[in-house]
């Protein structure tokens, strides 16, 4: 947050944004259009990362392919932009060769979701230690606005033009029964609440999923004459109704209805690397010559 | 014989693979000659005619499956009705006396034959059998030398029956030697 | 030059199948991330490495399909390690996305087909080689990329390492070509001491931040590499990117980078290339093989040679970058090429680019699930050097 003094010094030039220093300035100004909500994600993002107290040299940002999928390339840390759908898979290499690495997964709804289902599912189900941060915009932006799973019933989409009719998923409800041991939707207009849980993901051992809902003025709300950036934003305020603890069944998503906001699943279990790493101690014992770095991060049979 | 080729024939649970990787493994590691196995994949594998098939060499294997086996190794009567046909002209071939009965056999064959199943019984393990095979037909053929099929089977066994396994051997090995004497002219020049 | 780390070679004569060699090759050149999904014939190189690995260091994981698999290794890779997947033709065809990527990012990894007659399901648990196009060109654009073609059990163990040196001193993606009759096949495999066992290690860079420069080339056309958690903040896209790895979608740095891409491997391919040639020199005929087809050649060129019949034999240990100016030499002075490969011509084209009309090309075509017949192949090399 800038100071006062940084404020009062605004005649003397533009101060710099507090959260510049994570961000490749050189590529600034980004792709995203007026009113998209994927700038504030970022802004919650870097606030978290920020005020995290986490070593930023060992946090790794991932992101597969669409308007989301740019994150990777604004931020300031070792970031990837890897092939569509594939940035979970990406981040599982990532993270099992280098289990010091704190890896975000930074990625739209289509993205994770459709293409990249599959793995959403099986990372869930490993509880692969990653922070996933899917931002849903209910639609293809990069692409031009087809359907996406996350479009609601009866919006309407460039290949659903007469209204989709495909069933949505419910993104909290699916994640929770793959296995997430943490979960929490929000919107981009929950700006404080989203950055605390982006904390509390990233503190999180396994994996750990948050739904942004933010709005795309330039293709769902135009062509479901919503409105704009801000109308959508209004109506994220207006329509959410925070429920911790929410039962994730009972959280779906439909046309302009009431959103459902908050942290919903946070547990405990075994991630997969530490799984392994104790299975192999236990089973092997001193035979079991783990790499390096699993060795400084799990040292001790049980990890302790 | 620069090239013999070997046909390894029973049914599934009889030990044929490994059969044919202690051969293989004896002739190429434990001696000098040179050998290639190829492994039978699909449907047949896991079924009851299982087979391995190998070629032993004095020179570098080049094409590697078989042209004509001159030497099979059977426990099995479908084996034996199923591959025996395919034997080369004077081959030689190993039956397991209780389990084969060598109906219609060839007379250009040199048929060498041991109840090995009941050997190995005797030794109080009738998952030996292949191993009594392995010295038998160690003794009635000159493919591999003795000692390496010795360290091939100490090597090849599981961890533990390496006894058990090489007193198979010896049983199947003196038994063939006893043979030997008795059937002048027999041997096969390897 | 480095040498292998003694933790992970097992020094000795082993009688192990091709599958199992390549695994024991991986270990040997440094390997210490394979991630993979079953699929026959490949999946013993798996299930080897998954055995093997937590005994030296390494990390197996098997993931939900082909394209994670491909992809995975990536992430592994920027996290410092060497790294494989393996595969067979329908997940070879699943990986393609990700060989461009690598080729993109210039990932060095190593990529493991052994090949199944195809098209499709096909023939699983039979040999093929039609995927050698694939292996080249699979991915959509413009790269270059490195393939090997082994043809025994102990080639699997020397090429696998081979296949990594090259990944790494190019950091390419390189192509492992083995086939079902070589993965499944059991030979002698003689495992080196490890300190005879030589390895190219990554390139990296350990300069200032401020310096680096993710894809600057060096003289060879070959940048430094970082891994992530260094504090370079880096940043790898598949996007079209200048040298600091930053997206850039002009005309101009696409022809900058991708032409890098295919010169890193063009220009230095006289250093790529490797074949090995027996009897060219004075011959009529030259029979040009790669993987199990250099040995079923052998026969019919030994019974050509006996009818006093001049009969070369060229095998290619490298397939790409394909060794065009030998070809195009021995085409300006032998009568014919003839080219046995399990599929209807894929190697035989490039022969027939680089003779030029030279020399006459004959494939002897072959739809795969086994080997071909030296008969045939001798009956070839035999139309060919009477000019029938």
């Amino acid at each position: 947050m800038a100071t006062e003094e940084q404020l009062f010094a605004l005649d003397e030039g533009v101060p710099a944004n507090p959260v510049e220093e994570l961000l490749r300035m050189d590529r600034i100004p980004h792709i995203w259009c007026p009113g998209c909500g994927i700038g504030t994600t970022v802004n919650c993002f870097v606030r978290a990362l920020q005020t995290s107290g986490t070593d930023l040299t060992k946090v790794a940002v991932v992101s597969g392919i669409g308007c989301t999928g740019r994150v990777a390339g604004y931020i300031n840390l070792d970031s990837f932009h890897t092939t569509h759908g594939r940035a979970i898979p990406f981040a599982t290499g990532l993270k099992l060769a280098n289990p010091e690495l704190k890896v975000i997964v930074y990625s739209g709804d289509g993205d994770l979701t459709a293409i990249g289902g599959n793995h959403f599912i099986h990372a869930a189900r490993r509880n692969m230690d990653l922070t996933v941060i899917l931002v849903n915009n209910m639609i293809y932006g990069m692409t031009g606005g087809q359907v996406a799973p996350t479009t609601p019933l009866t919006a309407t989409a460039s290949t659903m033009p007469h209204g989709n009719y495909e069933q949505t998923f419910n993104l909290p409800f699916l994640a929770e029964s793959c296995g997430a041991v943490y979960v929490a939707r929000w919107t981009a207009y929950h700006v404080r609440h989203l950055t605390k849980s982006i904390k509390e993901a990233m503190a999180k051992k396994g994996f750990s999923f948050i739904e942004i809902l933010a709005p795309c003025p330039t293709l769902y709300s135009r062509r479901n004459k919503l409105g704009d950036g801000l109308e959508q934003m209004v109506y994220f305020k207006d329509y959410s109704e925070i429920r911790h603890g929410a039962d994730t069944k009972s959280v779906a998503l439909d046309f302009q209805g009431k959103i459902v906001v908050g942290k919903f699943v946070d547990k405990e279990r075994p991630t997969y690397q530490q799984a392994m790493y104790d299975h192999f101690a236990k089973k092997l014992g001193d035979r079991y010559v783990p790499s390096e770095e699993m060795r400084k991060v799990f040292h001790g049979p049980d990890g302790n | 014989m620069a090239r013999t080729e070997i046909k390894i024939g029973g049914f599934g649970g009889q030990g044929v693979i490994l059969s044919g990787y202690i051969i293989g493994r004896a002739a190429s590691i434990y001696d000098t000659k040179f050998a290639t196995m190829i492994q039978a994949f699909g449907p047949e594998a896991r079924g009851s005619a299982t087979s391995a098939e190998l070629i032993v060499s004095d020179e570098q294997v080049t094409y590697p499956y078989l042209t004509g086996p001159n030497l099979m190794i059977l426990m099995s009567q479908e084996a034996y009705t199923k591959f025996s046909p395919e034997l080369v002209q004077g081959s030689t071939i190993i039956t397991e006396e209780e389990l084969v009965n060598p109906t219609n056999l060839r007379k250009d064959l040199k048929h060498f034959s041991i109840a090995a199943t009941r050997f190995a019984e005797e030794l109080g393990k009738k998952m030996v059998l292949n191993i009594v095979m392995m010295g038998f037909a160690t003794a009635v053929t000159d493919v591999v030398k003795p000692d390496a099929m010795r360290e091939a089977v100490k090597a090849s066994v599981p961890k533990g029956t390496e006894a058990l396994n090489l007193s198979a051997f010896e049983k199947g090995y003196q038994y063939g030697l006893e043979l030997k004497k008795k059937v002048k002219g027999s041997l096969v020049e390897a | 030059m480095a040498t292998a780390e003694p933790i992970g070679v097992l020094t000795g004569a082993h009688f192990v199948d091709g599958d199992h060699a390549c695994s024991e090759g991986a270990i040997a050149a440094g390997c210490r991330f394979v991630a993979g999904y079953p699929i026959t014939p490949s999946t013993e190189v798996v299930e080897r490495v998954a055995e093997r690995f937590p005994f030296v260091g390494g990390v197996f994981v098997q993931m939900e399909d082909e394209i994670a698999s491909s992809i995975a290794i990536q992430g592994a890779v920027w996290a410092g390690k060497k790294a494989m997947t393996v595969t067979s033709g329908p997940g070879f065809s699943l990986m393609m996305e990700h060989i461009g990527l690598a080729a993109m990012t210039e990932a060095p990894c190593v990529f493991v087909d052994v090949q199944r007659a195809g098209p499709s399901t096909g023939l699983p648990t039979m040999p093929a080689q039609g995927d050698m196009m694939q292996a080249r060109w699979g991915s959509h654009g413009d790269y270059g990329i490195i393939a090997l073609s082994p043809n025994s059990p102990q080639e699997c163990f020397d090429l696998t390492i081979k296949a990594f040196n090259l990944s790494e001193q190019y950091r390419v993606p390189v192509l492992f070509m083995m086939d079902e009759c070589v993965g499944h096949m059991i030979e002698r495999v003689v495992i080196p001491a490890a300190e005879d066992i030589d390895i190219v290690e990554r390139r990296t860079f350990t300069g200032p931040k401020e310096e680096y420069r993710p894809f600057q080339p060096d003289a060879d056309l070959v940048p430094k590499m970082v891994k992530a958690g260094e504090g370079y903040h880096l940043h790898v896209t598949g996007l079209t990117h200048d040298e600091k790895g930053y997206p850039n979608m002009t005309v101009g740095t696409q022809a900058r980078l991708v032409r890098r891409l295919v010169d890193k491997i063009r220009v230095n391919a006289d250093a790529i290339v490797d074949y090995r040639e027996e009897g060219v020199e004075d011959a009529d005929v030259v029979v040009v093989t790669y993987g199990i087809s250099s040995r079923t050649a052998i026969p019919a060129i030994e019974q050509a040679r006996k009818e006093g019949l001049k009969i070369g034999h060229l095998r290619l240990v490298v397939v790409w970058p394909f060794p065009e100016k030998r070809i195009r030499e021995l085409a300006s002075r032998v009568k014919a090429f003839v080219v046995p490969e399990l599929n209807f011509g894929q190697i035989a084209l490039e022969v027939e680019r680089c003779a030029g009309g030279e020399a006459r090309v004959e494939c002897v075509p072959h739809a795969g699930g086994t080997v071909h017949n030296p008969r045939d192949i001798y009956q070839s090399i035999r139309n060919c050097a009477k000019g029938s």
